[in-house]
């Protein structure tokens, strides 16, 4: 169950904020896009860094037609990230909003 | 649709949950009990466990929901209740060890870790339940794990019942005793208090004051660290700049406290309450409210300075804090317990912090004598001389403070004391070795002092 979005309005965007974070190597974007297509989960922009071979992606997601609840998509994207050796988080974007937006 | 946070905010916010130690220190679930009164003690005890169980029951759970989907720690879940002495005073048997044992049965139903509201405000004077239930406190603190008790035996309307200070140094004393086995534990989960605030949602000393809502959630921050950080980061700025820092850290870390209130409010059909925002230390390094006094440029906590410092940390986290967050209550400022600050705990091995200077931060900070270990030969009378003058550096400033003393059986200066987890461990500290005893003796009370006339 999705408690997040049954009280928050569920049709309109839900956005999550996903941070990968890991040594650089081939396939680290195909792959977590692939898993988020699969979870029909939207990718509404994404930024990336390479420093000293430290891979960072930040990417801006929309769950609110994702086959999967925000918590089945966390475990999802740790496990895959356990799979290519980076690490993987999916957090609310309301905790950057309420950090950084007055 | 461009993203709507810049990377560096991003990674700001990860790193302060991830190396700084940022938390939500606890969610607590306010209940009122009033309505549990009966004059059947084991009816009134039923009452109390199926309104605790029914109201709690999900607590647990959509706390951990939200820290998940949020991406920020919990740490505890945890239950106030209306001060027991109250809502037991009906009864024609006044069993108030029975009210402990239930409370401590509910509150493991519904796995919470600690409940607080083993309680009685005495302030002007005992009323019969009052009074049964301190004299119960120490076997109820003995025979549970999760109950936590205060007693509120001041304030600055009312002047300080003498009384009672008499009374909680012998309540204190036999609680060491009763829980030697493990060091007295019984003493961390009891706390005396001037000037109690009735939406506190920090343990000990919580409890569901009598003005309260019939449920209600409030929500404690913490981050010692990330204050920690910041101030490290910028070792050139003057007490203007340092000043606005940590408002600015503060805000932050109140903002995750309003987040987190608001959500676990709707979740739980519940009002949102107030966010307390307190630097509240654990003993994790770097995590140390004394850490921050020594970043500002000060050799040793307890050192010359120190009272100035910790002043101004506290002013400038309420007044960062009270712009984040749409209700500001509970304690909210900076911690000093002994034992769960790491950096504290080395001031007391060192030598730099002793009990005086200790008593002096009280003035300027939020709470006060925390999680002292002192002596087991520490007497009674001593132990109420201690809670004496921290009430009346509470009475007579306005503030809440609060006595947390632990008179370790057995154990004496040099010696030191592990309470594990969240409580930490502790260095015994010396006391003066001079009499109160005469005194304490007198009992009575201590009339409202000058300020209180202000009606």
């Amino acid at each position: 169950m999705d408690t997040w979005k049954e009280n928050n309005n569920a049709s309109t965007v839900q956005r999550v904020i996903v941070t990968v974070v890991g040594r650089d190597r081939v396939g680290i974007i195909a792959s977590v896009s692939n898993l988020l297509a699969e979870s029909n989960v939207n990718v509404l922009d994404i930024s990336q860094t390479i420093l000293q071979d430290f891979f960072t992606m930040i990417m801006v997601v929309d769950i609110s037609k994702a086959k999967v609840s925000l918590q089945e998509l966390q475990l999802l994207l740790k496990s895959k990230g356990e799979e290519i050796g980076v690490q993987i988080k999916a957090q609310h974007e309301d905790i950057f909003r309420y950090m950084h937006r007055i | 649709m461009p993203i709507a946070f810049t990377p560096a905010e991003i990674s700001e916010t990860i790193r302060m949950i991830e190396t700084e130690n940022l938390d939500i220190r606890t969610i607590t679930m306010g209940i009122s009990l009033r309505d549990c009164a009966h004059n059947d003690v084991n009816i009134t005890a039923r009452k109390i466990y199926d309104k605790i169980t029914k109201k709690a029951e999900k607590l647990v759970n959509i706390g951990e929901d939200i820290s998940k989907e949020l991406g920020i720690p919990i740490i505890n879940k945890r239950i106030s209740v209306t001060p027991i002495s109250m809502v037991g005073e009906s009864c024609d048997d006044l069993n108030y060890f029975l009210l402990a044992e239930t409370l401590d049965k509910a509150a493991k139903e519904v796995g919470v870790n600690f409940i607080g509201g083993f309680s009685a405000l005495v302030h002007k004077g005992f009323t019969r339940g009052d009074e049964e239930l301190i004299k119960a406190i120490p076997e109820s603190l003995k025979a549970t794990e999760r109950v936590c008790s205060s007693v509120n035996i001041g304030t600055t309307k009312a002047g300080i019942n003498m009384d009672a200070v008499k009374l909680m140094g012998k309540v204190v004393k036999e609680t060491a005793e009763l829980t030697k086995d493990k060091d007295a534990l019984g003493c961390a989960k009891l706390v005396v208090f001037c000037n109690v605030p009735e939406d506190n949602p920090f343990m000990a000393g919580a409890f569901h004051g009598v003005g309260e809502p019939e449920c209600v959630i409030n929500v404690g921050v913490s981050g010692p660290g990330v204050v920690l950080n910041a101030i490290k980061n910028h070792p050139e700025l003057d007490f203007g700049g340092l000043a606005n820092i940590i408002k600015k850290t503060a805000f932050k870390i109140t903002r995750m406290g309003e987040l987190v209130g608001r959500e676990a409010g709707k979740r739980l059909g519940v009002p949102f309450g107030i966010v307390d925002l307190s630097l509240a230390p654990t003993p994790a390094i770097g995590d140390s409210v004394a850490d921050i006094l020594e970043a500002m440029g000060l050799e040793s906590v307890g050192t010359h300075g120190t009272t100035a410092a910790l002043a101004m940390l506290n002013d400038a986290v309420k007044k960062g804090g009270s712009m984040a967050s749409s209700y500001v209550g509970g304690l909210s400022g900076a911690f000093i317990p002994v034992s769960e600050d790491a950096g504290m705990i080395r001031g007391v091995e060192e030598g730099s912090l002793k009990i005086d200077k200790l008593e002096a931060m009280t003035c300027v900070c939020s709470v006060g004598l925390d999680m002292i270990a002192v002596p087991g030969e520490t007497t009674a009378e001593t132990i109420s001389a201690i809670i004496a003058d921290e009430a009346a550096i509470g009475m007579i400033n306005k503030k809440t403070t609060a006595v947390r003393i632990i008179p370790v059986p057995g154990k004496q200066v040099g010696d030191r004391v592990e309470f594990g987890g969240l409580l930490g461990s502790a260095p015994i500290m010396p006391l003066h070795p001079y009499s109160s005893a005469a005194f304490i003796k007198r009992g009575g009370r201590i009339p409202a002092p000058i300020c209180a006339l202000t009606n």
